[in-house]
């Protein structure tokens, strides 16, 4: 089996993001930037499908700005083969983002695209299934575990109501959820082997692809603010404000 | 042209976020139909011909949409696609499966989990695990939409008197996509994004075994039980509990987080609760911040005495 894993470079989870003054966007300059966590954990899941022995090739692709090659190598250390960057500084909107995938996956033929199942930056949770979409390709969004045999994928989702198994034939699109596994520390000598791994970059022009914007973000405001709250000493004061002043018990 | 809505639901009733969403489709347009594609699903759609405000249900009723799989429903979705100028979906893993299929076969940007709407082309949505809120437009010249359930309240379900159009079926997977099997959380207690109080509990209630002295609290509020994703993790509670960035989104008029830290991932499910209560021995706790009554204390002294007063 041929895997190709997209990954998004994104605002690492543990920063607090702050809205800019001309409500453009959120202060990126100088903010720590990490693969996006949900993608670490479709990285995992390949490399050990690959110790498994069920992969011949496991292909990272990432899509924007040239520092993504060191979230590609970072996939790389994890054990995938060999990685590609689609460079650009457009902000390009998820339907973009699956057309180019399109393009890769067109040259490459995988039998499998794992990504995640959302970004935690624009926190779309579209991507997979708009490339699914274009492909005609099944998809199995939100994965807690998969099972391979005959050309087929079981998927376990999770879903609102609990968890959900399909059966998939493959070639298929899978989107990862949070418990699907619990991605490894890379060790330094799997970092310096990373270097030498392959990594091409391709220029976005080179598709001929039109991705003019579907939709622009006319402004980014910070979230409504709650009031502040007290402290309360016991559970009697407790139940008492509940009843007595917020009146919701 | 008119706003179409697809129904979540189970073949036997429909799920509460379709009502909202129904709402938020009104507001953008009047009209608004409903599609329900399902599987012996007669029930559903004459409940949707009485909900306020909806004129057409739209129903195609077989054997292929009994689990609506995204391959198969989004197939019929572009089928019908044709006479309507919006279509929504709630932002449920229903929705969000769904709508983005849809887009890519209609060549469309589907807009994510909207909390407003300032216009026919013009959405408010969260980012960055609510710490921003966008405001999109599109220029699609059909619109693809998941919105919030939270946001919007729920449409009345007497007084209208909706037509009712049959569907033929479409070709959708081809069994490349096959059911399997589902597991679904069985609970007596109102649903998780629908509940008037939500009592939710962390890492802090250390066990499986310990987390029913939350879920007695819960019985006795007629509430909902929530987690954090600590929680699940660590299997206290099933996946389906898990409030946050990227399990559900609740706004509750009571809010109780019992034993939660209150990282960011996690306040983004639940910061537009109208009340919110945080019990945490640590008062550096993050949650306290949003908490509009915070009480310092060992939780497992705390649960027993707050039953107790309960019970008075
Ligand atoms: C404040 C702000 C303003 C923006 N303004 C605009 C605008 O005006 N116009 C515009 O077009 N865009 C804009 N963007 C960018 C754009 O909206 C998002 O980056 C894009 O929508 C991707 O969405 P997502 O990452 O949430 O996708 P999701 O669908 O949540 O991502 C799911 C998965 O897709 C894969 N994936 C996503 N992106 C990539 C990638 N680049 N490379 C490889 N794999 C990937 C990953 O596996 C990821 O886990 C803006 C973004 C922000 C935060
Ligand atoms: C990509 C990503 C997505 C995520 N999505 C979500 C999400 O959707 N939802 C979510 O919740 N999290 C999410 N998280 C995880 C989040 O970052 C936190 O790790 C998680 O919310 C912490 O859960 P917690 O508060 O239960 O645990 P902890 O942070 O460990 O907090 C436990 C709290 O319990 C208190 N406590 C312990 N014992 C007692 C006692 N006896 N009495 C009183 N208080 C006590 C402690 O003081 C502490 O504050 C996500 C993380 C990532 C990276």
């Amino acid at each position: 089996m041929k895997i190709l894993v997209a990954i998004k470079r994104v605002v690492d989870y543990n920063v607090k993001v702050r809205v800019k003054k001309d409500e453009s966007g959120v202060e990126t300059a100088n903010v720590k930037m990490s693969m996006n966590p949900f993608d670490e954990i479709a990285v995992e899941e390949a490399v050990r499908l690959q110790e498994a022995g069920q992969t011949e090739e496991l292909i990272i692709v990432s899509i924007g700005v040239k520092q993504c090659q060191e979230t590609i190598r970072t996939a790389l250390a994890m054990g995938a083969d060999r990685g590609i960057l689609v460079e650009t500084e457009d902000q390009l909107e998820p339907l973009a983002i699956a057309k180019i995938l399109r393009e890769i996956i067109n040259k490459e033929s995988p039998d499998l695209v794992i990504m995640g199942k959302q970004a935690i930056d624009d926190d779309s949770n579209q991507t997979g299934q708009l490339l699914a979409g274009i492909l005609g390709w099944p998809q199995g969004t939100f994965a807690s575990k998969l099972e391979f045999s005959d050309q087929r994928v079981a998927v376990t989702r999770e879903v609102d109501g609990g968890l959900e198994t399909l059966s998939l034939a493959l070639p298929a699109v899978i989107t990862v959820d949070l418990r699907l596994n619990e991605p490894r520390y890379v060790k330094l000598p799997n970092i310096m082997k990373a270097k030498k791994k392959p990594l091409e970059t391709i220029g976005l022009g080179e598709f001929g692809l039109d991705l003019s914007p579907r939709v622009t973000t006319l402004k980014v405001a910070p979230p409504p603010e709650r009031g502040g709250g007290v402290r309360v000493e016991s559970v009697e004061e407790l139940v008492d404000k509940l009843k007595n002043e917020a009146k919701v018990i | 042209m008119s706003v179409l809505v697809i129904a979540e639901h189970d073949n036997a009733e429909l799920k509460p976020a379709t009502l909202t969403t129904v709402t938020a489709a009104g507001e953008i347009d009047p009209s608004v139909a409903i599609l329900v594609a399902g599987f012996d699903c007669h029930a559903v759609a004459e409940s949707a011909t009485k909900i306020a405000g909806v004129a057409q249900i739209l129903v195609c009723d077989d054997a292929r949409y009994q689990h609506q799989l995204a391959e198969d429903v989004a197939a019929l979705v572009v089928a019908v696609a044709g006479e309507f100028s919006h279509i929504l979906a709630p932002a449920s893993t229903f929705g969000k499966n769904l709508i983005p299929r849809v887009g890519a076969m209609l060549d469309v940007s589907p807009i994510s989990d909207i909390v407003s709407i300032e216009s026919s082309d013009t959405f408010v949505r969260p980012v960055y695990a609510g710490n921003a809120m966008a405001t999109v437009k599109s220029s699609d010249d059909k619109k693809l939409i998941t919105a919030r359930a939270t946001a919007f309240a729920a449409a009345a379900t007497t007084g209208g008197s909706a037509s009712v159009s049959e569907l033929q079926p479409v070709d959708g997977s081809g069994g490349r996509s096959r059911f399997v099997g589902q597991e679904l959380t069985q609970s007596e207690r109102p649903e998780l994004t629908n509940a008037r109080v939500v009592v939710s509990g962390g890492r802090g209630l250390g066990s499986a075994e310990n987390f029913k002295l939350l879920e007695q609290l819960a019985d006795q509020l007629d509430a909902a039980v929530g987690a954090s994703r600590a929680a699940v993790d660590a299997g206290y509670v099933p996946n389906d509990y898990q409030v946050g960035q990227t399990g559900k989104v609740v706004a509750p008029e009571l809010y109780i987080a019992i034993g939660i830290s209150g990282a960011i991932q996690h306040l983004a499910g639940m910061k537009d609760s109208k009340v919110i209560v945080a019990i945490n021995k640590d008062e550096e706790a993050p949650i306290f911040q949003v908490a509009d009554y915070g009480l310092v204390a060992d939780l497992f002294d705390v649960l027993p005495k707050l039953s107790a007063a309960l019970e008075k």
